[in-house]
């Protein structure tokens, strides 16, 4: 009963429920400091799921950047621009109506493509960190990846310098 | 260079496995990762109880006053009286404040803090978690996710003051998380792994091995990482969000009772595992400056058939003393500079950490990386791939050994200046006129 097959299962459906949970919390909940909480849930889930697939430098990253990160910059934003702590989001009935209707369409083709390859799929060698360990990461990040890597750090630089300069405010 | 060969530690094992021999199976790993972290629990507390004594202590002795002394021997049972008065304390929450947000808070900080203990290396095989190979990198993760669990504790209470208090700490903590990192990428690059079994492995064989004597810019950055840690755990000089005096109490201002002190629980914690990082990665880990610690773990496992494993504990206990004795030096230099320095406004804290921090470590960081690549390092773990105390082991890498010794020299005299410098302290403190003797005790008969 304790095969490593089956605490992968349960740890995957535990991960997936706190993911998907705190999704749903992130669309419903009405106060907007509570989304931006619960997103925070679906960040820590979605981290955990990296873990079960042994991408352990993945999820740590994404524990470092989305929930250390941008969620910390989210929850700054905000909570400095909400009107009220109590501020609460009133969606109008037709709006909710057409969500919910894109929502159950997507939910049922997802489904439905997922119900019809489910199995038939052949197992793919997908690298794990047995495999590929963090230095061979690192070798293959500034080796064979090195063009990509240099342009996401130009990316960020310009990124940084831009909202540097919109900060700053207007000279007199 | 280190990181182009796979380096060949030596299988980390838990303590499970020393005495079975063989592989657990999955319910016995399970077991024994549930008793370890029930026994980190346990140990969190009582060093949480053990760490608000000491600060007292501390702050009572440097104000020239004797701290709390009436509780127990030394006061020692004053933290056991304060978590009674703490549990007894009345829920309160306030009407106004976000309920849920109120509750969630103080678990989010601790649950982060709490799980950066996974990796914490006590021992050779008193790790919990010794196969993450992303070991240093998970704790800087974990840690960042108090930073949310801070903030949700300011803007839930609905107070000015906490609201405050909650955004400095945001600002802080996030932007010396930048230096913070740097020096710890500093400190990896020059062992050249993640894992914080086999850092502390790589520092077995003398005092010249531990990582921060073996680069001239890895000591810098053991610097530049304490004073980033200081920020980074809301600790004086940078205690912004809970400045006493200034914010009523910051961040918790409204929290009480047993909610209050799992903030205060995770801040002992983030302590802990700050200094925890520092002796693993830069100060040698588990292992004592002769190597002797290194030296009987090799023998004791060289063979794996015949491994004497009430002994092999003993040394792994050894090893974990000496892990939390060097975590606990930092921590009384954190202590020491919390009652000694002013408290700088949050526009300096952050001109601090943009303007001269992240330079100085993007410059360590260029420096190392140089280094690296200019000067040959001995290869391999000491004790399993050559022996450190023989000068032809280390051909090729003989003018790093040079280095590495001239820092060791150069840190053992800024360590020696330092205890010298305290015990005189200690020694002329005694009779200065202004110190505070101990009042009278109050008698039954001079009670009015």
């Amino acid at each position: 009963m304790f095969s490593e097959q089956n605490i992968a299962a349960v740890l995957f459906y535990v991960f997936a429920i706190i993911a998907a949970a705190s999704a749903l919390g992130v669309v419903i909940s009405r106060n907007i400091v509570h989304t931006a909480v619960a997103l925070l849930g679906a960040l820590l889930g979605v981290a955990g799921l990296y873990f079960l697939l042994q991408a352990e430098f993945l999820a740590a990253v994404q524990l470092i950047v989305y929930a250390g990160g941008t969620l910390i910059l989210i929850i700054f934003g905000v909570m400095l621009t909400s009107k009220s702590p109590f501020s609460r989001f009133e969606p109008k009935r037709i709006e909710v109506v057409a969500a919910s209707g894109v929502a159950v369409v997507l939910a049922a083709t997802l489904g439905l493509s997922i119900h019809r390859v489910a199995g038939k799929l052949a197992a793919v060698n997908i690298p794990t960190s047995r495999i590929y360990p963090i230095d061979q990461l690192g070798l293959a990040l500034l080796g064979d990846y090195l063009v990509p890597f240099e342009i996401v750090s130009v990316l960020l630089l310009v990124v940084m310098i831009g909202a540097a300069y919109l900060a700053k405010g207007r000279r007199r | 260079m280190p990181g182009l060969f796979a380096i060949n530690a030596p299988t980390s094992q838990t303590l499970f496995q020393i005495f079975s021999g063989h592989a657990p199976a999955l319910w016995q790993t399970g077991l024994e990762d549930i008793v370890g972290m029930s026994l980190l629990l346990g140990f969190v507390s009582v060093f949480a109880m053990f760490c608000i004594w000491w600060e007292r202590k501390v702050a009572g002795h440097m104000q020239c006053r004797p701290g709390p002394n009436r509780v127990g021997p030394f006061g020692l049972l004053q933290s056991v009286a304060d978590g009674a008065k703490l549990l007894l304390k009345e829920d309160l929450i306030p009407k106004d404040a976000d309920k849920f947000l109120f509750r969630l808070a103080p678990y989010i900080a601790f649950a982060a803090v709490f799980a950066a203990f996974l990796a914490l290396p006590f021992g050779p095989n008193l790790t919990v978690a010794p196969g993450l190979n992303v070991g240093v990198f998970w704790i800087l993760a974990i840690m960042s996710v108090e930073i949310v669990g801070v903030i949700l504790a300011g803007w839930g209470s609905n107070n000015k003051w906490s609201i405050y208090g909650g955004m400095r700490e945001a600002c802080q903590m996030v932007s010396y998380e930048i230096p913070l990192g740097i020096s710890i990428i500093v400190g990896v690059m020059t062992a050249g792994t993640l894992n914080m079994v086999t850092l502390g492995h790589l520092q077995g064989g003398g005092l010249f091995t531990w990582l921060i004597f073996r680069n001239p810019f890895a000591f810098l950055a053991f610097f530049v990482y304490f004073v980033a840690s200081l920020a980074s755990n809301k600790r004086a000089p940078f205690d912004l969000p809970e400045s006493e005096s200034e914010l009523v109490a910051g961040f918790h201002t409204e929290y009480s009772g047993l909610r209050f002190s799992f903030f205060f629980f995770a801040e002992y914690a983030a302590m802990f595992v700050v200094g925890g990082i520092q002796a693993a990665l830069f100060l040698g880990g588990w292992n004592d400056p002769f190597g002797l610690l290194g030296w009987a773990y090799h023998n004791a496992t060289a063979d794996p058939a015949h491994i004497n494993a009430i002994y092999v504990l003993l040394l792994n206990l050894g090893g974990a003393a000496i892990f939390v004795l060097k975590a606990m030096m930092i921590i009384f230099v954190q202590m020491w500079l919390r009652w000694t320095l002013p408290r700088p406004r949050i526009d300096q804290v952050l001109y601090a950490c943009v303007k001269v921090l992240l330079p100085m470590a993007c410059a360590i960081l260029l420096g190392a990386a140089l280094w690296q690549l200019l000067v040959p390092d001995q290869q391999g773990i000491p004790w399993y791939d050559y022996r450190p105390f023989v000068w032809s082991a280390w051909r090729g890498a003989h003018a790093g050994l040079i280095v590495q010794i001239v820092l060791m020299f150069i840190g053992l005299a800024l360590l020696g200046s330092i205890v010298l410098w305290v015990v005189r302290a200690f020694l002329s403190g005694r009779n200065l006129k202004q110190r505070l003797t101990d009042p009278s005790p109050i008698l039954p008969e001079t009670a009015p």
